[in-house]
């Protein structure tokens, strides 16, 4: 279980200003379910993720992984412990291959485990295990390997940052049997999706929205789904001074 | 022929030898030729005037691979070897060279290999070079190569050049002709570290219409190494050319890149890339973020790099 306690994250601006990016959160995720996180570009999504990897320090609060606070330990320190994030944009390597990353994701990967790791992410293996995970590669061909060196560590605490960003839809129905298979039955992971998407929202136990920093929603996505419905159309008519460009179911 | 455990050591990581390899081989240790044989195909003769061979594939010969490693066990010794390549017409080959120096005194070892390659229309040869020092001690191991290559009509070479550990001074020079379609790739690698110094100055001139080159540097200094890189392309005909220089700079290094481009020909098409850079924040982070330290994620970056 991991526990985030009055997390808090300040940042200064270009103008020497201080300004809360994370303000306040409190939250807790249970082993055996998927959680996801949406809410508006800018909200604090993926600092939140960069939190709890040790990525970014928060200003106050405390993080909890099984009952030991982890606030001080380093990213390295965490990921042995159990946690991984899956980048939002993933940086690049020459000269390091999709093997390479797999090897050190989960060291002693078998070959079969490999493969089929890779066919989980809709990547044919022959293709994609020798390749340069360099300049070379498609963005969404990026998020893909991404994603497979998170399936590849099933980690304690697995926090994917907009996994279904730049995939195409039929990778993205893949990517949402392979989450409910592997995770979501699994009583003792927990994972926490970072998403727009709302196909991947309604495979999640429990929806968590950020904005400006602030948790301001929670709770199962038939419940959640309807809030942001709502708040999408009342931004469009802000933005559009009361017209409505289009409806949304 | 017996190899002490030094000496083992060098050949296995210079040119990958366990033992005596098969086909046309010559061995270099302290300075004078502790082993040479020829193949049918490939004759290696020493040279009358000066140290050195004469290396001749018959045209023709083909997958045939030749082993001529060079190591200094003995220091203050400066061993200076010529060695000619000729590769016969349509000749299709590997030359594996290299050079290993183990020196645990206060004196200096060095080698000076004056090289030269002339390849026959048609031919081609893949050569690898690979340079390597060892040994605790204050003398210097000292590597200056100087390699000239002749690369005759729809001839091909790619060479990589390797230095990866211990060589306290290096400087290489090459210089490269090429005629009609020839074609040249030059791969070089490098890191240097302490206060290792490091330069190679290329020139490629290419010669004949439809001819074209490369050459692609890879290398990593780190702590007070200081590297220097230049290569000038020059184009006197309807042809090609690239140069890509890639280097990551870490501690107090230096590196100095310096592409050139000489155009002599409406119809050269000349380019280069440099980029001199420090291992990226996110790429660190990331390597961590999967259970590597800071120091192990260094590593995996550079070895990847460098591969
Ligand atoms: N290291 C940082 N320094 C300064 N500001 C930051 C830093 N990281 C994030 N921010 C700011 O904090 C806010 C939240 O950013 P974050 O990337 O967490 O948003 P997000 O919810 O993931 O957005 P998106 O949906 O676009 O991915 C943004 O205004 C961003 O500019
Ligand atoms: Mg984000």
């Amino acid at each position: 279980m991991l526990r985030l306690e009055n997390l808090t994250m300040v940042v200064e601006n270009n103008q020497g200003e201080n300004r809360e990016i994370i303000r306040d959160i409190n939250a807790e995720f249970e082993a055996g379910k998927v959680y996801g996180i949406t809410g508006p570009n800018g909200g604090g999504k993926t600092s939140l993720a960069k939190l709890i990897m040790g990525i970014y320090m928060p200003s106050q609060g405390r993080i909890y992984l099984q009952d030991q606070d982890i606030t001080p330990l380093s990213i390295s320190e965490r990921a042995r412990l159990g946690i991984i994030y899956a980048f939002q944009q993933p940086p690049r390597f020459k000269g390091l291959t999709v093997k390479d990353l797999l090897n050190i994701a989960r060291p002693g990967i078998d070959n079969l485990h490999l493969r089929s790791t890779l066919r989980d992410v809709g990547l044919c293996p022959e293709d994609y295990m020798d390749r340069d995970v360099g300049p070379g590669l498609s963005g969404g061909e990026m998020k893909r390997i991404e994603m497979a060196q998170t399936l590849a560590r099933e980690a304690v605490i697995s926090i994917m940052d907009e996994p279904e960003a730049g995939v195409d839809l039929w990778t993205i129905q893949k990517l949402i049997a392979v989450i409910v298979g592997k995770y979501k039955k699994n009583p003792r992971l927990t994972t926490i999706i970072i998403t727009h998407n709302e196909n991947m929202l309604h495979i999640c136990d429990e929806v968590l929205v950020l904005e400006s920093g602030m948790l301001v929603h929670r709770g199962t996505p038939e419940k959640i789904w309807p809030h942001i419905r709502d708040e999408i159309e009342c931004k469009m008519k802000e933005q559009c001074s009361g017209e409505v460009a289009y409806e949304i179911r | 022929m017996k190899f002490d455990d030094i000496q083992a050591n060098l050949l296995k990581t210079i040119a990958n030898l366990d033992g005596v390899p098969q086909g046309a081989v010559n061995i270099r240790i302290d300075g004078s030729p502790a082993l040479r044989h020829s193949s049918p195909n490939i004759q290696i003769i020493p040279k009358q005037d000066k140290p050195g061979f004469d290396l001749e594939v018959a045209p023709g010969t083909k997958g045939e691979t030749v082993h001529v490693p060079v190591i200094l066990t003995k220091s203050g010794l400066t061993d200076m070897v010529y060695n000619t390549f000729i590769i016969g017409e349509a000749a299709d080959v590997t030359i594996i060279a290299g050079c290993g120096i183990h020196n645990s005194s206060h004196m200096n070892s060095q080698h000076d290999g004056i090289h030269e390659f002339i390849l026959y229309p048609h031919s081609k040869l893949r050569y690898v070079e690979k340079h390597y020092g060892e040994g605790s001690g204050q003398g210097k191991k000292i590597l200056n190569p100087t390699t000239t290559v002749q690369v005759a009509e729809g001839a091909t070479i790619e060479m990589e050049m390797v230095q990866i550990a211990g060589v306290d001074d290096a400087v290489r020079t090459t210089t490269v002709h090429i005629q009609e379609k020839g074609y040249v790739k030059m791969i070089e690698r490098l890191l240097t570290h302490g206060d290792q110094h490091a330069e190679s100055h290329v020139e490629m001139h290419i010669d004949g219409p439809g001819g074209s080159g490369q050459v692609l540097s890879r290398s990593v200094a780190k702590e007070n190494s200081e590297q220097v890189f230049r290569a000038a392309l020059i184009g006197k005909a309807d042809c090609a050319g690239h140069v890509e220089c890639d280097s990551i700079i870490m501690d107090h290094s230096k590196i100095r890149a310096i592409p050139q481009l000489v155009a002599e020909d409406a119809n050269a098409v000349l380019t280069h890339e440099a980029a001199i850079g420090r291992i990226a924040g996110e790429q660190l982070i990331k390597l961590m973020s999967l259970g590597l330290t800071e120091q192990q994620a260094i590593d995996t970056i550079i070895e990847g790099f460098l591969r």
